[in-house]
C-alpha cells in the first residue's frame, strides 16, 4: 500500500489510525455490552445448528447417493445428479412435480390474494361493531385449525360412498346442485386428478383467507374519514371511492403482502399436499417438496436418492430466493415499496 | 344522517350478505363435525345428517376419551406446545432485544444473518439429515426423548424474531436513557422497561409459536421413533387411516367415521375455548408494515 504514490505519507498514517481505533472501539463496546451478546447468542446458535449447517448439506447435490456415508466422506459427481432430475431418469416426474408447485402456488395467488382484500373491504362496510367482530371471529377460526385437521375434514366431507353408505356430506352437497356427477362423488372427490386442484385452493381459501384479512383491514380503517367525505362530495360511486381513495391508501400493504407472497410461490403448502394426495392424483398433486419426500426415502422405502433428492431441494431453494429477491426488486422500482 | 349514494347501499347489501355467507362457510364444517360426531349409525350413512345430530349417541365420544394412547399423545402435545413455546419465546426475546440496540456492533450483519433464513431454505432432504445428526447427538448426550429433539431444534421462525424486534424498536429511545440514568442494568432494562411495553407483541409472537408447535405435524412424524411420544396431530392422521380401512363390527352405534370426527372434535376443543380470548391479540398485533431488514 505505500507503494502507491498517489497517497501522502500522512494521510495513510491517519487512516490506520482511524482503523485501528475503530476496532479498539468495536472491542470496547463489545466489552462495555458483553450481556447484549450473551442475550444474543442461544438465538444466533439455533439459527446457525438448524438453519445454516443444514444449508452445508446440500454438498450432497453434487455427491454419490450413499446413505451408509455422511455427506462428507461421500465422492463428488459434479453435476450428475442435476443432470438426471432435469434432463435423464427423474426428469420426467420432477418437471411435473415442478409444474404443479407453481400452478398450485399461481392459482392460490390468483384467488387467494384478492379475496382478503375483498373481505377487508367488506369488513369496513359493516357498520355494528357487534356484528363485525362476530363475522371476523368466525372467518379466523379456521386458520387455528391444524394441516392434518383440515385434511381430515377434507377427506371425512369428500369421503368415496359404497354399498351402504352415501359420500361424504359436501359431495352430496355439490352433486344435489349439479357441480359434479353422481358417479365422482361416489368415487371420492379426492380420488380424481380432475378435483384435487379445486379442493386444494377452497380449503385454501376456506382455512386463511379471513385471518389473511386482518392485515388489509387494519390498513383500510387507518384511512382518515376526511378523504371519503372529499370524495363523496365530489360525488364518486363506492366504486370510484374504492379505486381512488382506498387503494390508493393500502397500496404498501398489498405490495408487501404480495412479495410475502410471491416469495413462498415454491415453498408453499407440502404438508397439506402430503396429507391430501394419493396414488391416484399424483400427476395433478405432486409438489417438489413431496417429490422430494418419496424420491430421498425419508419415510419409506422404495430406491430412496439422497442426492437427486438434495438436488431438486436446491433447485428449489434457488428458484424460491430468485422469486423473493426479483419480486423485491420490481416493487422498489415501481413503488419505493420493498420488504427487505 | 348522511344520505347514501345508491352505489354505497347496493355494496353496504352486498357486504352483508356475502360476509355472512363467508362467515357460515367458515363454520359449517365444525357444526357438522360436531353434529356427525354425535349421530348414529344408519343415519350417518343414509345422509340424514346434515345440520343437527340425528338419532344421537355417545359412544364415539366415549371411545375416544377412553383411550389411552389418546391421552398420550395428547400430553406429549402439551409438553412440546409448552416446553416448545418457552424456549422459542425466550430465545426469541433475549435475540430480537439485543438485534433491536444500534450500540450493538454488527448489527446489521446479525440482522442479515437472521433474515437471509427467511429467503433461503435448505429443503427436506438436508434439514432431515441435519435433525439426524442432531438426534444421534442428543442420544449420545443421554437425551433418549425424541421429544426433546422437536422442543429444542425445531419451531424457530425468523419472522417471529423480526416482528418482536421491531415491537423493541418502538419504544422510545429516551425510556432507555432514563431507566440507565437511574442506574438499570442490561437485564433490568429488558425486564422492567422493554417487556411490559411490547406485551402485544410478545402475546401474539407467543400465541404464533404455540399455534404451530400445536398444530405441528410433519418433522414430528418425521423424527419421532416412539410411537408413544406422537403428538396428537400425528395420532389423528395414524388413527384415520387405521379406522377407515378396517371394518368396524356392525353392532356398534356409530359408523367409523363418527370416531373420526369425535376425535377432530377433541383435538379442536381447546383451540375453540382459548379462541375468543386469543383472536383480539391478532387483530392488532400483527404489524407488518414494519419488516425491514
Amino acid at each position: 500500500m505505500s507503494n502507491q504514490p498517489m497517497v501522502k505519507p500522512e494521510a495513510l498514517r491517519l487512516s490506520d489510525d482511524a482503523e485501528k481505533h475503530y476496532w479498539r472501539n468495536v472491542g470496547y463496546k463489545i466489552i462495555k455490552d458483553w450481556r447484549l451478546y450473551l442475550m444474543l447468542l442461544p438465538l444466533l446458535l439455533i439459527f446457525l445448528l438448524w438453519r445454516y449447517l443444514p444449508l452445508y448439506e446440500l454438498v450432497a447435490a453434487f455427491k454419490m447417493n450413499d446413505a451408509t456415508q455422511t455427506v462428507l466422506n461421500r465422492d463428488f459427481v459434479g453435476f450428475h445428479n442435476f443432470q438426471s432430475l432435469l434432463f435423464g431418469g427423474d426428469a420426467a416426474e420432477f418437471w411435473m412435480a415442478f409444474r404443479n408447485t407453481f400452478l398450485l402456488s399461481f392459482y392460490g395467488l390468483l384467488f387467494g390474494f384478492p379475496i382478503p382484500i375483498i373481505l377487508a373491504l367488506f369488513f369496513s362496510e359493516i357498520r355494528s361493531n357487534g356484528y363485525r367482530s362476530v363475522l371476523q371471529v368466525a372467518s379466523y377460526l379456521p386458520r387455528f385449525v391444524s394441516t392434518v385437521v383440515i385434511t381430515t375434514l377434507c377427506q371425512m366431507l369428500l369421503s368415496a360412498g359404497s354399498t351402504f353408505s352415501e359420500p361424504g356430506i359436501l359431495s352430496q352437497a355439490l352433486s344435489a346442485i349439479g357441480l359434479i356427477s353422481k358417479e365422482s362423488a361416489e368415487a371420492g372427490l379426492l380420488y380424481s386428478p380432475q378435483f384435487f386442484r379445486a379442493i386444494y385452493q377452497v380449503s385454501g381459501i376456506w382455512e386463511t383467507a379471513g385471518y389473511g384479512s386482518i392485515v388489509f383491514f387494519a390498513a383500510i380503517i387507518g384511512i382518515s374519514p376526511a378523504s371519503y367525505e372529499a370524495a363523496r362530495i365530489d360525488g364518486a360511486s363506492k366504486m370510484s371511492q374504492i379505486r381512488h381513495v382506498v387503494l390508493p391508501s393500502i397500496l404498501s400493504t398489498i405490495t408487501i403482502m404480495l412479495i410475502l407472497r410471491v416469495g413462498e410461490l415454491l415453498t408453499i403448502g407440502y404438508e397439506k399436499v402430503l396429507l391430501l394426495y394419493n396414488n391416484y392424483t399424483y400427476s395433478v398433486a405432486d409438489v417438489v417438496s413431496t417429490y422430494v419426500f418419496r424420491r430421498a426415502g425419508i419415510q419409506v422405502g422404495g430406491s430412496p436418492n439422497q442426492a437427486v433428492g438434495s438436488a431438486a431441494d436446491l433447485i428449489n431453494a434457488v428458484t424460491s430466493m430468485l422469486l423473493v429477491v426479483g419480486a423485491n426488486m420490481i416493487s422498489r422500482k415501481a413503488s419505493d415499496t420493498s420488504l427487505y | 344522517m348522511k344520505r347514501l349514494d345508491i352505489s354505497e347501499v347496493i355494496f353496504r347489501v352486498l357486504a352483508y350478505t356475502l360476509l355472512t355467507i363467508f362467515a357460515l362457510f367458515c363454520l359449517y364444517p365444525f357444526v357438522y363435525a360436531i353434529s356427525a360426531s354425535l349421530s348414529g349409525r344408519a343415519a350417518y350413512y343414509t345422509g340424514d345428517v346434515v345440520l343437527l345430530p340425528v338419532e344421537a349417541q355417545f359412544e364415539a365420544f366415549k371411545t375416544v376419551m377412553l383411550s389411552k394412547r389418546f391421552w398420550i399423545s395428547y400430553a406429549n402435545t402439551l409438553f412440546m406446545t409448552f416446553y416448545g413455546t418457552i424456549w422459542a419465546l425466550g430465545t426469541s426475546i433475549l435475540g430480537a432485544y439485543a438485534l433491536s440496540k444500534k450500540r450493538l456492533a454488527f448489527q446489521r450483519g446479525f440482522n442479515f444473518f437472521l433474515v437471509f433464513t427467511l429467503w433461503f431454505t435448505a429443503g427436506l432432504v438436508p434439514q432431515f439429515l441435519n435433525y439426524r445428526t442432531t438426534q444421534t447427538v442428543m442420544t449420545s448426550m443421554g437425551i433418549m426423548d425424541d421429544k426433546w429433539l422437536v422442543v429444542i431444534a425445531m419451531g424457530m421462525a425468523a419472522f417471529n424474531v423480526v416482528l418482536l424486534r421491531n415491537a423493541f424498536e418502538s419504544v422510545p429511545y429516551e425510556i432507555e436513557e432514563a431507566a440507565t440514568v437511574d442506574g438499570a442494568k442490561e437485564t433490568q432494562l429488558l425486564t422492567r422497561v422493554y417487556i411490559p411495553m411490547s406485551k402485544a407483541a410478545i402475546a401474539t409472537v407467543g400465541l404464533f409459536f404455540a399455534i404451530s408447535r400445536w398444530n405441528g405435524y410433519f418433522w414430528a412424524r418425521t423424527m419421532i421413533r416412539n410411537r408413544n411420544e406422537w403428538p396428537l396431530q400425528v395420532y389423528i392422521r395414524d388413527m384415520m387411516e387405521d379406522i377407515l380401512s378396517q371394518e368396524i363390527p356392525s353392532e356398534m352405534a356409530y359408523a367409523p367415521n363418527s370416531l373420526v370426527y369425535a376425535m377432530i372434535v377433541c383435538a379442536i376443543i381447546p383451540v375453540i375455548i382459548i379462541y375468543p380470548y386469543i383472536q383480539k391479540y391478532f387483530a392488532k398485533g400483527v404489524n407488518v408494515g414494519g419488516v425491514k431488514e
